[in-house]
């Protein structure tokens, strides 16, 4: 079965980049590019994955995850987030917010390759645990 | 050391550069070695025609050597040290070692004036990536563009065969990313620049017309002729949006009240007879308080006898109008200090308040800052008052009959603002916390 990623971005350049990049490695990508309605429409989809970028239209990046991990259904959703503010304090913030991981712009496609599969790889033992 | 006892040192060191010996140069000039060296110690004061002498010889002014280096090094170097904290400086000397060694005190003044130079700009910079928004959006824009280039470029350098769609697609994607990144960075740069060349790029409809008064020194003489103000605001190239000309009728229509209450001439003839007195002036035009405050911050500095500045901000602490003086900076992004008498009169409507306050940093520059909240509508029964607070920055003893007031220290915003432990403090200073 094809492991599922929603991709949360409203740069559409990156998204056409990243869907290519997780296809190719067998994933399947939806996305979604508005912050007002993504957590609903991440607990709709009920992804394996969400990459999910911090300056988005209507809602930031860091209330969609702070709202996400106050879903318990979705508290251990691993979430790897993306953004150009790359500064400490923004890291501490998203950390404290339960991310999985962070990243800043401009990264490299390896880097996103390594942590999805890390995310996922990760995810998979710990269900497999529990 | 009193700088005219320092002549001898200064003979001393001037020597030194021009290579003599003491001997040789006692020789030249007809002194013993020993003499010569009672006055390189300072032990024998020297004047006349031996100065002369003497500095002939050594190829200088005799001035340089009686009065040695200009009063302003020596209070470089002394705000030199006083900057060093924990160092201690021995000031007493600062002229002794000005006189002795000009080359070394002119290049501690130098790297002492670069240091302050720096921090203004740090400063300038801090504020401007902490509050600027349009500086947010642009670098988060060319930060965007370039992730979306470097993913999509990644992806066409890979070797093997992309679909012939998706190879399309991203070529059509890189020549779109290219084109925005080269407008965006052009846009940041022009924004950065236009920042340098002191002409700031307005981010808000109030920015303009800040830029619009500014650019006239708060002072437009076709109001006070008796001008329109519709026609000032359409002639004005400053403003560009429909929210600066409003917020622009709005400052200007007040101008133009003030000046028909206080025409110039006779604001001119009052503020020679009464000096700075603006309770006076109150009294003598039949206004209100604020009106005068507004009024000798639009009239040149010449007649007012002096610069002075203006604060006016609403219950909110936003600040609605500023002119800036020189010593006392008024955050252009960011709340401002909440130590600043405007605020502590909102506590305290329609009482007049004067503070003197010492702004941090180098300067430490005093100023009396006189203030009033009043209310901005007639009142009503069935509402709040609504309060706007003016304040005017006054140099410290330029207000007629002020009292003797022991200054009270304020900031300009708390981000760039050193003072520890203050109780009103909101963020961490970025000059304690380093950039």
């Amino acid at each position: 079965m094809r492991r599922h990623v929603m991709l949360i971005e409203d740069e559409p350049n990156i998204t056409e980049a990243i869907r290519f990049l997780l296809t190719r490695d067998g994933w399947t990508v939806d996305s979604h590019s508005d912050g007002t309605d993504a957590v609903e429409v991440v607990a709709a989809a009920m992804p394996d994955l969400v990459i999910l970028d911090v300056m988005l239209p209507g809602k930031s990046g860091m209330e969609i995850l702070r709202d996400l991990r106050d879903r318990p259904e979705l508290s251990n959703l691993p979430i790897l987030m993306l953004t150009a503010r790359g500064q400490s304090r923004d890291r501490d913030m998203a950390e404290n917010a339960g991310v999985s991981r962070f990243m800043t712009k401009p990264f490299s496609n390896a880097e996103v390759l390594d942590a999805v599969r890390d995310l996922a790889a990760a995810a998979k033992a710990a269900q497999q645990d529990t | 050391m009193a700088r005219d006892t320092l002549t001898g040192s200064r003979i001393r060191e001037r020597r030194s550069i021009a290579g003599f010996r003491q001997a040789d140069l006692a020789r030249k000039v007809g002194i013993s070695a020993s003499y010569l060296n009672l006055i390189e110690h300072n032990r024998r004061r020297i004047g006349g025609k031996l100065l002369v002498n003497i500095a002939d010889v050594l190829g200088v002014e005799p001035s340089m050597l009686s009065e040695g280096a200009e009063a302003a090094l020596i209070a470089t170097l002394r705000e030199a040290a006083a900057d060093a904290g924990p160092v201690a400086a021995e000031t007493d000397r600062a002229e002794e070692f000005a006189g002795r060694f000009p080359g070394w005190a002119e290049v501690l003044a130098a790297a002492h004036r670069r240091i302050a130079s720096l921090e203004r700009t740090v400063e300038t910079l801090s504020d401007r990536l902490a509050h600027d928004p349009h500086l947010a959006a642009s670098l988060h824009e060319v930060l965007s563009t370039a992730a979306a280039i470097r993913s999509t470029a990644s992806i066409l350098a890979e070797p093997g065969d992309i679909e012939p769609e998706w190879r399309d697609r991203f070529h059509r994607n890189l020549n779109e990313d290219s084109l925005r990144l080269a407008d965006s960075s052009k846009s940041l740069v022009r924004y950065l620049d236009e920042t340098e060349d002191g002409d700031d790029r307005r981010v808000a409809p109030i920015e303009e017309v800040e830029a619009l008064v500014a650019a006239r020194g708060y002072h437009f003489p076709e109001l006070e002729a008796g001008a329109e103000v519709e026609a000032v605001v359409d002639a004005a190239s400053e403003l560009s949006s429909w929210a600066a000309r409003h917020i622009a009728r709005g400052v200007l229509s007040r101008y133009a009240t003030d000046a028909r209450s206080m025409p110039a001439t006779e604001m001119t003839a009052a503020l020679a007879q009464l000096g700075l007195d603006p309770m006076g002036l109150a009294q003598r035009f039949g206004v209100d308080l604020q009106a005068v405050f507004r009024r000798l911050a639009a009239m040149p500095p010449a007649v007012v006898g002096c610069e002075v500045g203006l604060v006016v901000c609403d219950a909110a602490g936003s600040l609605l109008f500023r002119k800036a003086i020189r010593g006392f900076p008024l955050p252009r992004f960011g709340a401002p200090c909440p130590l600043w008498p405007v605020f502590a009169a909102l506590s305290r409507p329609t009482v007049p308040n004067l503070r003197r306050v010492m702004q941090q940093g180098r300067d430490g520059a005093e100023f009396d800052c006189l203030s009033l909240a009043h209310p901005v509508a007639p009142p009503d029964f069935s509402r709040d008052p609504l309060y706007q607070a003016t304040m005017l920055i006054t140099p410290a003893g330029s207000v007629q009959s002020t009292p003797d007031l022991a200054p009270e220290p304020v900031g300009s915003t708390c981000r760039v603002c050193p003072r520890a432990g203050c109780r009103a403090r909101r963020e961490p200073s970025i000059l304690k916390e380093g950039f």
